[in-house]
């Protein structure tokens, strides 16, 4: 699913919602899940004016979650630790959005190169 | 365009959050509250977001900046009705909505800012609900 705008957070936030309910995860790791979506959502369209998300159901032994992951061609990130500290933002924001992303869900996978882009995937367990 | 109504209660504003945010939106509520807040010289600031599903950090920070600049135009502001699954995000998340004020539902945040602004300040007629559009 494509965001390049704002209004477009909301319908994405459903959809993943949607998903969430299917595999029927609890109402507090959904809302962790959808707030840590959120903030990445929101990185793609400030620093790299959008992009592709896909959403998937993804298994592990008995346990379902969902599988996001976050593609982007923007100017990527060019200090990666830097970026997953509190606090930190080249922007004018909080500086939350990564580090507290990462803190919502289970698994947590960036790859960024300058000049080219970034991938965020993060996975979220049912019952993680 | 999308606008969230603020509702004149007495000497408070009111605000009930009824539909998913989204960055633009918030920040127009912000605006717009802050400049009812000037135009009506309320004292107190009511925000209603039981209905809403998921506060990140944007919305988060929006209720600080709203929360700080009532507070320098003399007027305090009580966000109500968080749901249980938003309050455990938001810690974990690392935003704990520091200097902002909250109180469980409506009735407890009426109660909370009547207690919050000395007697005698602002006109007291609690009499009709009127709606005021910016």
């Amino acid at each position: 699913m494509a965001v390049v705008k704002e209004q477009d957070v909301v319908p994405f936030r459903n959809r993943v919602r949607e998903y969430a309910v299917k595999i029927k995860m609890g109402l507090v790791n959904q809302t962790k899940l959808i707030t840590a979506a959120s903030e990445l959502v929101r990185n793609m369209l400030r620093y790299a004016n959008g992009g592709k998300i896909r959403i998937e159901i993804v298994t592990k032994g008995r346990d379902n979650g969902i599988r996001l992951t976050f593609a982007d061609t923007g100017p990527g990130i060019s200090n990666i630790d830097l970026a997953m500290k509190d606090g930190y933002s080249t922007g004018k924001s909080l500086g939350l959005g990564l580090p507290g992303a990462k803190r919502l869900v289970n698994e947590f996978n960036i790859q960024t190169e300058t000049g080219k882009g970034t991938t965020v995937t993060i996975i979220k367990w049912s019952n993680g | 365009m999308d606008k969230i109504p603020i509702l004149k209660m007495g000497s408070f504003l009111l605000v009930t959050i009824q539909v998913d945010l989204y960055d633009r939106l918030a920040l127009n509520l912000e605006a717009d509250l802050i400049r009812m807040v000037d135009k009506t010289g309320a004292k107190g600031v009511l925000i209603d977001i039981s209905a809403v599903n998921i506060v990140d950090s944007f919305m988060g920070r929006i209720l600080g900046n709203i929360a700080s600049m009532s507070r320098i135009l003399d007027a305090q502001t009580v966000v109500v009705g968080m749901q249980p699954a938003v309050a455990i995000t938001l810690v974990e998340l690392g935003l704990p909505l520091n200097g902002v004020r909250t109180a469980l539902n409506v009735e407890k945040g009426m109660a909370l800012l009547q207690s919050m602004i000395p007697p005698g300040s602002g006109d007291e007629e609690i009499t009709e609900d009127d709606h005021i559009s910016v």
